[in-house]
């Protein structure tokens, strides 16, 4: 990406004067934006023209280095997908390998499945949360959301021994069963958890100083969520009743009772709300997975240990923490994919900044890039 | 299942001259069309209420290219390929833009990625590498020579 911004143009304000239109430019390196995104920001006095996301600072190529490894050496690179939530990656990978290759998972595995993602939902969502209330200004909000964080992510070091890039969901089943006691730890995790979702529900979305700083900025349509593809809390803040999980249900989901969040106005406010009211629901699938829970394996009986999936297509997707989450594969018969795709829910969400800030000052592009959430790992792939 | 929900009513409606070959394939609706039909059947499709596009992707199958997209209809509950091939040499498509404005990044990735021109977007620029790099990274023959090939042992 070049560095050179457009020079400055004079501009003729309504009054006739002439005014200047300045080119402010945010990132790579910025605390706000989350990661290394670079925001180019055309501003006429504080007003924000026009915006131009430059995305591409942390592109590794992933599925292009997919295309030289074989299906199973292939997970530990979805995990540096989404970096806040790699449980999402691992699964839908996993879930297009099984569809292309034939494999029938578990059902010990995918209710394993379910439960990690479910607290990494709460875990990738507290991070957003967390980081967009440090953005406003909102400190203690930030130590309250890491520190539930911090207490899944101990979890999921005592289920697979890592903390961030977990390497767990594989094609066919989970890297491991859960530890003895692991079931009346994750228990004991949701059982309090409503008491602190509250507590933060009352301190960050509240307080009066948030929702003169949150609502009414960034509203985004239900018929443009829907046309410009966003998906997950954003189309659902502005009130699109969309949620994989019920409406394309895959894995153990249609046993599960939980409620879709749906917000009103569209706005930052509502998309992160959303997010919070969320978690509620979650910790719901996690308590009602542990009641169900089967025994047996968790790993898929007779699978090679190269897979090598008969020629052919496959798509599938599962609801991340920031949408739908897609993997496309092309198998030729070779053990290793023809062509990976990673459609990413973040990347999707991303391209509305320019829409959302148009209009607003410049503090209010990190209230509404809070809000979006992107973790530019799965944007930049 | 009355007939505005069933999702075979609709793709009967289609267009004749459209010449689109349908086909199932894991649960979901294959359509093949000619890369020239491809603006034509996507506003078909957009009024049949495929109202979200999720995917756009190419695939690179040696002598031309396959592109895919994955179009998702609330109202009907299903989700339909769209698959085009077209010819490798001046790669070229009509952007569907217009129809679904997701289009906008998922076809400049595309274009960064595989060199496929969309003719008709409204800010064809290349996204995730910088404007000036050589070639185009997805293709089967893109050899960068900071590439250290590994050896066929598997």
């Amino acid at each position: 990406m070049s560095l050179e911004v457009e020079s400055r143009k004079p501009v003729v304000s309504e009054d006739g004067l002439p005014v200047e239109e300045l080119v402010v430019n945010v990132g790579p390196s910025h605390p706000s934006t989350h990661g290394v995104g670079r925001f180019v920001v055309h501003l006429d006095g504080d007003v924000i023209v026009k915006c131009d996301p430059v995305i591409g600072y942390l592109h590794r190529g992933i599925e292009k280095m997919a295309e030289n490894r074989t299906y199973l050496q292939i997970v530990p690179l979805t995990d540096r997908l989404d970096y806040v939530g790699s449980m999402y990656a691992n699964w839908a990978y996993c879930r297009t390998v099984e569809r292309l290759a034939g494999i029938r998972v578990p059902e010990r595995a995918e209710y394993l499945r379910v439960i990690v993602c479910e607290l990494q939902r709460i875990a990738s969502h507290m991070m957003g949360i967390g980081a967009a209330a440090a953005d406003t200004g909102a400190f203690s909000m930030f130590l309250y959301a890491f520190d539930l964080r911090e207490r899944i992510i101990e979890l999921f070091e005592s289920l697979c021994g890592a903390r961030l890039t977990y390497n767990y969901v594989r094609p066919g089943g989970v890297s491991f069963d859960a530890p003895e006691g692991w079931f009346d730890s994750v228990s004991a995790f949701t059982a309090g958890i409503d008491k602190t979702l509250d507590e933060m529900d009352s301190l960050f979305f509240g307080n009066v100083i948030t929702r003169g700083r949150l609502k009414g900025i960034g509203v985004l349509s239900a018929e443009d969520a829907v046309a410009c593809g966003a998906s997950g809390p954003v189309a659902r803040g502005s009130g699109v009743n969309w949620d994989l999980r019920k409406h394309d249900p895959y894995s153990v989901y249609p046993r599960m009772e939980f409620d879709v969040i749906v917000g009103d106005n569209g706005d930052s406010y509502d998309r992160g709300r959303c997010k919070l009211v969320e978690c509620y629901e979650s910790a719901r699938i996690v308590d009602q997975c542990i009641a169900q829970m089967p025994g047996g394996s968790v790993k898929a009986e007779g699978l090679p240990r190269l897979i090598a999936p008969p020629p052919g297509d496959a798509y599938d997707h599962i609801e991340s923490a920031r949408g739908s989450l897609g993997v496309y594969l092309v198998s030729d018969g070779s053990p290793r994919p023809y062509r990976m795709k990673v459609r990413s829910p973040a990347f999707c969400n991303l391209a509305l900044t320019s829409k959302l800030v148009a209009g607003h000052t410049l503090p209010d592009l990190m209230v509404v890039l809070g809000s979006l959430d992107p973790v530019f790992g799965e944007v930049d792939r | 299942m009355s007939p505005q929900h069933d999702l075979n009513y609709h793709l009967a409606q289609l267009t004749s001259d459209l010449d689109a070959r349908i086909s199932d394939h894991f649960e979901d609706v294959v359509i093949e069309i000619s890369p020239l039909n491809l603006l034509q059947l996507a506003g078909e499709l957009r009024e049949i209420g495929f109202d979200r596009l999720g995917m756009v992707t190419a695939v690179d199958l040696g002598d031309e290219f396959e592109m895919v997209y994955r179009v998702t209809s609330r109202a009907l509950s299903s989700s339909a390929f769209v698959k085009a091939r077209i010819g490798r040499v001046d790669a070229h498509i009509a952007s569907l833009c217009d129809v679904w404005p997701a289009a906008n990044w998922q076809e400049r990735e595309v274009w960064d990625l595989f060199g496929i021109d969309f003719v008709g977007h409204p800010d064809m620029r290349r996204i995730l590498l910088p404007e000036e790099w050589p070639g185009w990274p997805l293709r089967k023959d893109y050899d960068d020579p900071n590439v250290i090939h590994r050896p066929d042992y598997i």
